[in-house]
């Protein structure tokens, strides 16, 4: 399958980059690893008249700590964040999801900040970083801003990036003494988009309460779900076996899947309240609670 | 668009339109035909090629990214008439039926064994997730990738 044709621009720059896009509007799409849109494209689902391939812009492409948070270039492959000893050892939520994306041969390509402004509700790091309260750096016309993550998924395939702009960096804050996360997807298949998958990170305070607390929903719902009263439903509290099934529940209640080939609503909603439980009980092992 | 890029240690120039793939280039233009295309969605892993030394989905990447990259196919693993070990491990152990899905599994486990030498069964198991086979059932394919490592280790 061959796409329909474009006009291929190869900036060295994220300033040339962004007055393209100011340029081209609409008409442009930002190619980073490719492993969604090209798909797409191929398809025909797909026709940007303009392709921006942001891939020979220099320094997009990193993954360190600074200044409070977990800094990670938009260029950053999932094969590097999977092969990250600092996210290995110090962010098991992020390690689990770079783990399960697609398969092996296109996380070689696949990158960060690709799967998140794909704004696909399929895509495995929004609800990883809606429960890690992330934020994304994004690059316009009119400078850089910040996007709390919370808000930067808008719709199906919609995001809070406005046309001119391009995501740069993702900032995870670093978490406090006493945490752990941990995602649990299941899949049909490796390669598969998720049946469903849930993103859990909490922190423990002295008491051994849960003082932060993030759920996020992968594939349930028209955009990536921040189980905003799960999360609420555990916060403060120690997290026992009573509160976790209860903030499991509030999770599948949260949720709002469609049918398809993976199953009934039934099914999908049962399987993020057997999840939520899962992964809250490993984060809770992982931040030491039990 | 013209692009310049190396193939199997050989400089190649093409002339491409952006829409091109990588892998019609090297089927298409440059007649090496030992990549295939398979289910042509990202799905199957029959068109691996190794980019920089990773292997990537050559259905999935314009011709045109990989302008001044070095690409490895499986035309590439022979040496001076000399089969690869993990060719070799292929046959000796059946590692193939049809054929169709070898030259990805060849390219994916040659770039793996040069970073896991003493590879787990499970480590196999997983390098290789992204190339589907459906002949063997995939014992062969892990038993000709061990015999390889094992004759890499010397």
């Amino acid at each position: 399958m061959i796409p329909a044709a474009f006009e291929y621009h190869a900036p060295g720059s994220i300033g040339e980059a962004t007055a393209l896009l100011v340029k081209f509007g609409d008409e442009a799409k930002v190619l980073s690893g490719g492993q969604s849109l090209i798909p797409l494209m191929k398809l025909r689902l797909a026709g940007p008249r303009h392709l921006v391939d942001i891939n020979g812009i220099p320094d997009l492409a990193y993954i360190r700590e600074a200044d409070g948070f977990l800094r990670i270039g938009a260029l950053t492959r999932e094969s590097e964040l999977e092969e990250s000893d600092l996210v290995r050892t110090r962010y098991p939520l992020l390690h689990d999801t770079c783990q399960v994306i697609a398969d092996p041969l296109v996380r070689n390509l696949a990158t960060i900040g690709g799967n998140l402004a794909h704004g696909d509700p399929a895509n495995d790091h929004p609800a990883t970083m809606l429960a890690l309260g992330a934020e994304v750096v994004a690059i316009g016309r009119k400078g850089e801003r910040r996007i709390p993550i919370a808000s930067f998924f808008t719709g199906p395939f919609a995001t809070a990036l406005g046309p001119d702009e391009i995501l740069v960096e993702v900032r995870v804050p670093i978490p406090p003494p006493r945490s752990g996360g941990a995602y649990l997807k299941l899949e049909r298949k490796v390669g598969d988009f998720a049946t469903a998958a849930v993103a859990v990170q909490l922190a423990l305070g002295a008491n051994g309460a849960c003082e932060q607390v993030g759920i996020g929903l992968t594939n349930v719902g028209l955009t990536p779900i921040k189980a905003g009263q799960a999360e609420a439903a555990l916060k403060g509290k120690r997290p026992d076996d009573k509160a976790i099934q209860r903030a499991a529940q509030l999770a599948a209640d949260a949720s709002q899947p469609s049918e398809d080939l993976r199953g009934p609503v039934e099914y999908k909603k049962d399987l993020v309240r057997v999840l939520t439980a899962r992964a809250l009980k490993r984060a809770l092992e992982r931040a030491g609670g039990r | 668009m013209q692009i310049t890029l190396s193939i199997n240690g050989e400089k190649h120039e093409a002339d491409v339109e952006p829409r091109f793939l990588l892998v019609h280039l090297i089927r298409d233009i440059l007649r090496l035909t030992g990549t295939h295309i398979g289910c042509d969605t990202t799905h199957c892993g029959a068109c691996t090629v190794l980019l920089d030394g990773r292997p990537v989905k050559s259905c999935t990447m314009f011709a045109v990214q990989a302008r001044g990259k070095e690409i490895m196919t499986v035309e590439g693993l022979e040496q001076n008439g000399k089969l690869h070990p993990l060719q070799e491990g292929f046959m000796a152990e059946h590692g193939l039926q049809c054929g169709y899905c070898t030259p990805g599994m060849l390219m994916t486990s040659h770039a793996f064994l040069k970073t896991h030498p003493t590879p787990t069964e499970e480590d196999i198991r997983r390098a290789i997730s992204g190339n589907l086979c459906r002949c063997t059932g995939y014992v062969n394919i892990v038993k000709a990738i061990q015999y390889a490592a094992a004759k890499l280790r010397g």
